[in-house]
């Protein structure tokens, strides 16, 4: 497959080479093309007689020559450059001076509270435009950067429609409290949990409708958010129209097909059937238990889905309303039988302007209604240890026809006897007026009014009688319904300079003041469905405010030296009145090192050293709003106490700190971003530190302090410490061609430095990370030395032919005993370094690229593989399991959880997406362009990790939801 | 001029409009709970009827895990919440190392519970631990607020005021109650009172006499403030539970680092003798789903199918010990676990016919012995425990049972005075010693065949008896301890000490190590000695 790709790319590549080397005939023109600011010459402007394919670059010493007709015209054009066409009129020498484009002076990058010129920005930030977007992305919106910025982990949870993922701006910064990035879409933060109900917070936006995604690293460029900010920001702005834009109407569908790609290897039923007779030999109840049937139970759970999704959207500006709406319909089945996702996406923006452009407002509005069933994914695990032998409809039972719950479930009956619905709506708006002060149009007051309001309804049905809620006793059957709430305010008031020094400094100043109110409430109650028995009937209702004071100070002074100040000021209502507020600086100090004189501009075209420091926090405990208060908690229905006849509901005093307060990180950054060739070669190289303190974590209370055993409080130290290095280069730039190439790598390490109130040289650490397999069982430690979640196993000894021996391990502490104690601290699940790459290239009307990512360190436990990892209890009594072919491998009679056997190296090398497109332009009269394209997602994996895919977050595979394989064919139409 | 007159005036406005917007939305910040079923400890205490809700809670800590049944809003973090649940973490540590139980799961390091070979950072030893001065904690917390000024503060009146009174007392037995089993089990804790405040300090370790003269002197303090025995409502304690702690605390002063109170131990188990509760009949009625009906119970933990459920207490017991070719109906539930059986030197005790009704083994497709701790047919099954109520019929759910979990016993008191005598106790006679011994083997037996005279009640035969009386409830290695056997060579069991055939252990494993967690939250904390 893959050696296929790469003949077709050379094939293609071939003839693109031969159709620009045929010249026509014609005279000899030559030249130097210089800049029109200080003269240097300019490398790589393209040079073409207009019409025809007939083209050339500039040497490095801005020189060309070219062969054209007397008569023609030459288009000359250059990427940030004003471009010209010269009429040839029969000259043989024609020098050339090109301007600086107005729009290249303009070009900004979104930051917090506004915009800033990408020259003058000083924080290391790195926006990613639609045009950049991996294709064919119908539901996920983070899956569209994927791999496309250094020091971004984007790890998506599995393989259902519209998964959530996983993003980790360089590393995690913090241990018990969230590590997710805040979100910014419109200038509304979102709270990252999202409402109930729904696989992917960020799925209420439809991806066609999202013009950039920016990413704010270092603390200097994040640090205007303050208490949100410590594991990065991501500003994501949707498309809007503009002032004077004709109507047009732009239609993208597409239709895809996902497929499983690999099975996990377990047992068929012909060698099932040869291990009970040789494993069992003598026992005779387990040989009649075999069936006569052949099933392949994960052919039986998994299918090939179908699946389309169409958006409609209206662009233009009616004189000073300029406006865009979008309507989109996807409809997405999973790969796991069951599984389907339905939503219906709508948006609006209206950007109208009035007094003479003073006032600017900008309506924005997403509505989203998602419908949702999600498939049993416990049949992922019940496809692997149902027995083979069996019918498709065959359940285990006892001798009395009642089911007999220690044997796995049919995972068939699991899909089909689950019936796990869910509608979600959500709004999210916002309002903002911006004004231009008529007689002080230096001074802009903006006000930015935001509602994220959603409302989850779902249920989960058992039928009676259904194994998977059977009881002989009163209640069977299972109805479960749930219903949440959420409505997030958020106001936002600032004001913006900015002033003109003579004619060597800038200064934009921002202050303001931003409010912002969390609300949820929600139930669920869950009944028998014979006989009304209520198991569960709960409620919560809870909120939590921010409120901040905030300014930001740019100084550019000369062009060349940027300053950035930037101070936060916030309240958590989650901290006690003495702990509310944290005060978060930062400042940066960029020096535009190519402005100078000094710089010669002949290789390198630009060249910008940054330094940052700054500091941010972390409250979002999003489990407790009140973890500073004593407060006490009456029982739900099932946890009453009896006293005489009475069942009396209790009231719990719970564990509380009121100390509590913010967790701060603490960021170094230096960062050297670098243009060669007239930036035709652009990237960048950060370095960076980070060190948290006051780590918001769970600990052990001193036992009989408090009214828990743990607690959440402020202790602990991390630290994180990378480096990143992104390179984009434009290898061919014509007017018929065009190839861009990037690549991003990222290196990052993570240590815990503490972890206790008082330094104990014998505290283990906490234990995390709880795999199936026992109850209760962990494989992962933070611990003082090494990093988070690191794996903590026992260390496996393995006969002269390399089979691990049962049961032995090394005796780590030499105690003379193998015992829990000599579990040992090794790897960790997060890549060390990762990598991405991708290529566009066009010709013509004809696109082709692709883009992958290369993972280095990343560890995995193989929980499917440990889990199903013995022999013992294949044959109970009653009953039969299967086992993972691996099982054949270690010749384990009982489950060994904790051999560092199933710790594997997960390095891997993906190809995520490929994708070729053809543009039909001017049809129907100019009236209709066309656009079909086709786009394999997911296509080739290279790695040594023996389990489905080494792209694990947890870094415990556990019957993870497989990603599918995606084949979509795509045409967007626009009239 | 008149531009700039303009412009200060609107940044005046400015200003003031934004003062307004911040100052005003500044005090959002002062939020309180919305949620009804979360209020703030200064609510909680004004109202009279809360009094009763948060009591319940104190004992419900030894029931449930959390405030959803059977889980959901764990009272711990960290733990599984079937696990940590009180009565389970306590037949785990009571039971699982000595010669009564095993438990076939290959959870995390319960092997190293059953083999003798624990360290401080097993996981069951820290739930116990966990569970116990979390209870302590409940009970300090309840204590504290309830001191005769608050209550006065608070405008109660006279009779609400020793309801809330009588309360305090029960959640001080309640607490002695764990800090004997702290006490028992892991020696030096530790201590902390209702005179400590809620929050992040470090507990000085109290030495194992110094705790047992604090259980004692509790214990005696505020037995005349409880309800006299058999007079209090189901599910709450009177003094009969008082003299039961108080009897048993004596029985094992010798082992506690005191001299032995054999007299006291008389004097408390004659007063549960003589307050008049009877013994059961039918010794499977006291472990069945209307065993609140039974006799000879003198505390036990309600459970509900309906109201009281966890995965732990008696639903743990009743779900595990079922398992091969038994048939969960005729235990009352929907399933068994497949996890718990007998060890074979256990089985021994008992007379290898019949007669002896306390002998309840399922041994259909059982083996005896137990080569493979991990299979459910090494080791006989157990059928003591059910979810059947003694006129037939099953509880109202076939997974969390009705059946109450017996803490205090007539049986044990029996037991505790006939040791006790011939420990050297006075105040009691041998004779009424072997008379009580004989009342209990009357109902097993249901005749006298099985009675035994004088010269059989010796100690060892007691220690027998007991473990035929009251296995599974949580006695043994206490027991065992008191007579030397469970550490050493004295005694061997199937896997004592990690192997089939049992091999001798280290005296330190009489006591339970301090989990390090703690020893890491607490500097303050030394060792048990060995680990």
């Amino acid at each position: 497959m893959k050696r296929r790709i790469f003949t077709t790319l050379s094939v293609l590549f071939l003839g693109i080479l031969i159709s620009g080397a045929i010249i026509a005939q014609g005279i000899r023109v030559s030249g130097k093309v210089t800049d029109a600011a200080d003269g240097s010459p300019l490398v790589g402007v393209t040079i073409q007689e207009k019409g025809t394919t007939n083209g050339t670059i500039t040497d490095i010493n801005g020189n060309f020559n070219i062969t054209v007709a007397p008569t023609s015209t030459l288009a000359v054009s250059y990427v940030g450059y004003t471009a010209q066409d010269i009429p040839v009129n029969k000259r043989n020498t024609i020098n050339i001076v090109m301007e600086i484009s107005e729009q290249a002076l303009q070009e900004v990058v979104v930051i917090g509270y506004g915009t800033v010129r990408k020259e003058d920005a000083t924080g290391s930030v790195k926006a990613i435009n639609s045009e950049y977007f991996n294709p064919g992305i119908v539901s996920s919106p983070q899956e569209m950067v994927i791999g496309k910025m250094a020091g971004v982990q984007i790890t998506t949870g599995g393989g259902a429609p519209g998964a959530g993922a996983t993003i980790r701006i360089r590393g995690g910064s913090s241990l018990r409290a969230s590590n997710d990035p805040l979100i910014v879409i419109d200038g509304v933060a979102v709270d990252t949990d999202g409402p109930t109900g729904m696989r992917n917070p960020l799925s209420t936006i439809n991806p066609n409708d999202i013009e950039t995604f920016t990413v704010l690293k270092d603390a200097s460029a994040t640090a205007i958010y303050g208490s949100r900010a410590s594991n990065g920001v991501i500003l994501i702005t949707t498309k809007k129209g503009s002032s004077g834009q004709p109507f047009s109407v732009n239609y993208n569908g597409s239709v895809s097909l996902s497929s499983p790609i690999k099975n996990v290897e377990v047992f068929s039923a012909d060698e099932f059937r040869e291990l009970i007779a040789t494993k069992y030999e003598s026992n005779t109840q387990a040989q009649a238990l075999l069936g006569d049937s052949d099933t392949d139970w994960q052919k039986e759970v998994f299918r090939t889905a179908l699946s389309n999704d169409h958006n409609l959207n209206f662009t233009g500006g009616l004189s000073r309303l300029p406006y865009r709406a979008s309507i989109g319909y996807t409809n997405q089945n999973g790969i796991l039988r069951t599984d389907n996702l339905e939503r219906v996406t709508g948006s609006l923006n209206l950007t109208p302007s009035f007094f003479d452009n003073h006032l600017r407002i900008e309506l924005s509005a997403k509505g989203m209604t998602n419908n949702n069933k999600f498939a049993n994914q416990g049949a992922i695990g019940g496809s692997l240890s149902m027995d083979p032998t069996q019918s498709t409809d065959f359940l285990w039972k006892n001798p009395d026809g009642t089911p007999l719950f220690v044997a796995p479930m049919n995972p068939l009956t699991q899909l089909n006897d689950y019936n796990d619905v869910s509608t979600v709506n959500r709004l999210l708006g916002n309002l903002t007026l911006e004004y231009k002060l008529h007689f002080f149009p230096a001074l802009k007051a903006k006000l930015n009014l935001g509602l994220d309001k959603s409302n989850s309804d779902g249920s989960v049905g058992i039928p009676v009688d259904s194994f998977l809620s059977y009881s002989t006793y009163a209640g069977n059957g299972r109805d479960t319904q749930y219903r949440q709430s959420k409505t997030n305010s958020l106001l936002d008031f600032y004001f913006d300079y900015t002033g003109q020094f003579g004619t060597h400094s800038r200064l934009n100043a921002v202050a303001g003041y931003s409010w912002q109110h969390f609300y949820r409430d929600g139930n669920t109650i869950t009944k028998s469905i014979n006989e009304n028995v209520t198991y569960e009937d709960s409620d919560y209702k809870s909120e939590n405010y921010l409120i901040s004071f905030f300014g930001r100070l740019n100084y550019v002074l000369l062009d060349k030296y940027l300053l950035t100040f930037t101070l936060r000021d916030d309240g958590s209502s989650r901290f006690a009145p003495e702990n509310r507020w944290g005060l978060f600086p930062s400042a940066a100090f960029a020096w535009n090192i190519s402005k100078e004189n000094f710089f010669r501009k002949n290789i390198m075209s630009n060249l910008k050293l940054r330094l940052g420091y700054g500091i941010t926090g972390q409250q979002n405990l999003s489990d407790n709003d009140y973890p500073y208060q004593a407060i006490y908690t009456f029982a739900d229905a099932g946890a009453y106490y009896q006293f005489g006849d009475k069942y009396i509901q209790t009231s719990r005093a719970g564990g509380y700190d009121a100390n509590l307060k913010w967790e701060e990180t603490t960021t170094y950054n230096l960062g050297l971003d670098y243009g060669f060739l007239q930036d035709r070669i652009t990237g960048d190289i950060d370095l960076y530190f980070r060190k948290t303190k006051d780590l918001i974590n769970q600990i052990p209370v001193p036992a009989g302090t408090n009214l828990t055993n743990q607690i959440v409080t402020n202790v602990g130290d991390l630290e994180n410490r990378g480096l990143e290095f992104s390179i984009n280069a434009k290898a061919i730039a014509t007017t018929d061609m065009d190839w861009e190439l990037g690549f991003n790598a990222s290196y990052n390490t993570n240590k815990i430095t503490k972890l206790t109130a008082v330094d104990d040289p014998t505290y283990k650490g906490i234990y995390i990370g709880g795999i199936s397999g026992g109850v209760g069982n962990t494989i992962q430690i933070h611990s003082v030395g090494f990093p988070s979640y690191a794996f903590y196993i026992q260390e496996q000894v393995y006969d002269t032919d390399g089979k691990p021996i049962e049961g032995l391990y090394v005796d780590r502490n030499e105690d003379g005993a193998i015992t829990g104690d000599d579990r040992y601290r090794y790897q960790k699940p997060a890549p060390t370094v990762f990598m991405g790459f991708s290529s566009l290239f066009r010709y013509k009307n004809l696109d082709f690229s692709f883009n992958g990512r290369i993972n280095v360190g990343n560890y995995i436990y193989n929980n499917v593989f440990s889990s199903s990892g013995s022999f013992a209890n294949m044959a109970a009594s009653g009953y039969l399991s299967n086992r993972v072919k691996n099982v054949e491998n270690t010749n384990f009679e009982n489950s060994q959880y904790f051999s560092d056997y199933y710790i594997e190296n997960g390095s891997f090398m993906k190809l995520d997406n490929l994708s070729v497109g053809y543009n039909f332009n001017n049809l129907m009269q100019d009236k209709l362009n066309l656009r079909i394209y086709c786009t394999a997602q997911n296509l080739i994996t290279i790695t040594k990790y023996t389990g489905l895919d080494p792209e694990v977050f947890s870094g415990i595979d556990n019957n993870i939801y497989p990603r599918p394989r995606v084949f979509l064919l795509g045409i967007s139409l626009t009239l | 001029m008149a531009m700039k007159t303009k412009l200060y005036k609107s940044i005046g406005a400015a200003v003031v409009i934004f003062s307004v917007f911040a100052t005003a939305c500044v005090k959002d910040l002062d939020t309180i709970p919305l949620d009804d079923d979360v209020l703030t400890t200064e609510k909680i205490y004004n109202d009279f009827n809360n009094y009763e809700k948060v009591l319940a809670k104190v004992y419900a800590g030894l029931a449930v895990s959390g405030q959803m049944g059977p889980h959901g809003s764990n009272d711990l973090s960290g733990l599984d919440e079937g696990f940590g649940q009180y009565t389970r973490a306590y037949f785990y540590a009571q039971e699982l190392p000595t010669d009564e139980a095993i438990l076939g799961w290959n959870d995390g390091n319960l092997r190293d519970y059953q083999e003798m070979d624990w360290s401080a950072s097993n996981e069951f030893i820290f739930n116990m631990y966990s569970r116990i001065f979390y209870q302590i904690s409940l009970c300090n917390e309840f204590i504290r607020q309830t001191t005769e000024s608050k209550l006065t503060d608070r405008g109660f009146n006279e009779t609400q005021k020793s309801t809330i009174t009588l309360y305090r007392a029960e959640a001080r037995f309640l607490r002695a109650l764990s800090y004997y089993h702290a006490l028992d089990m892991f020696g030096s804790v530790p201590f902390t009172t209702e005179e400590d405040a809620v929050g992040s300090f470090l507990p000085e370790q109290i030495s194992r006499t110094d705790l047992f003269d604090y259980v004692e002197s509790e214990l005696l303090a505020i037995e005349p403030a409880l309800m006299p025995a058999k007079t209090n409502v189901y599910g709450r304690i009177d003094q009969a539970s008082a003299w039961m702690l108080l009897a048993r605390l004596y029985l094992n002063a010798e082992v506690y680092g005191k001299t032995g109170k054999y007299t006291e131990t008389v004097t408390y188990s004659k007063k549960v003798i003589d307050a008049g509760y009877q013994l059961e009949d039918s010794y499977g009625k006291m472990f069945m789903a209307d065993n609140h009906l039974a006799k000879g119970i003198i505390f036990a933990i309600p459970y509900d199918g309906k109201e009281t459920k966890t995965w732990g207490g008696t639903c743990f017991i009743i779900n595990a010990e079922v398992g091969g070719s038994m048939l969960p109906a005729n235990f009352g539930i929907s399933g068994g676990w497949w996890g718990l059986r007998a060890k074979p030197q256990f089985v021994d005790k008992f007379p290898t016919d019949d007669t002896d009704k306390r002998k309840m083994f399922y041994t259909a497709g059982q083996t005896k012995d137990i080569a493979d701790m991990f299979n459910f047919n090494h080791g006989y099954a157990v059928t003591k425990w059910k979810n059947i109520k003694s006129t037939g019929g099953a509880g109202v759910d076939g997974t969390h049972p009705d059946t109450d979990q017996p803490i205090f016993r007539l049986a044990d008191a029996y037991l505790m005075y006939a040791e006790a005598v011939l420990r050297g106790g006075s105040g009691g006679s041998a004779s009424s010693a072997l008379g009580y011994v004989n009342e209990i083997r009357t109902k097993a037996y249901g005749s006298t065949l099985g009675n035994i005279n004088q010269d059989q009640l010796t100690l060892a035969f007691i220690l027998d008896e007991r473990a035929r009386e009251l296995y599974w409830e949580g006695y043994r290695r206490t027991d065992l301890i008191r007579y030397g056997q469970f550490t050493g060579g004295n005694y061997l069991w199937q896997w004592k000490g990690g192997v089939q055939g049992g091999v001798a252990t280290n005296d330190k494993y009489n006591l339970y190590p301090i989990p390090d967690a703690d020893l890491g939250a607490n500097p303050n904390l030394v060792q048990n000695t060995g680990y």
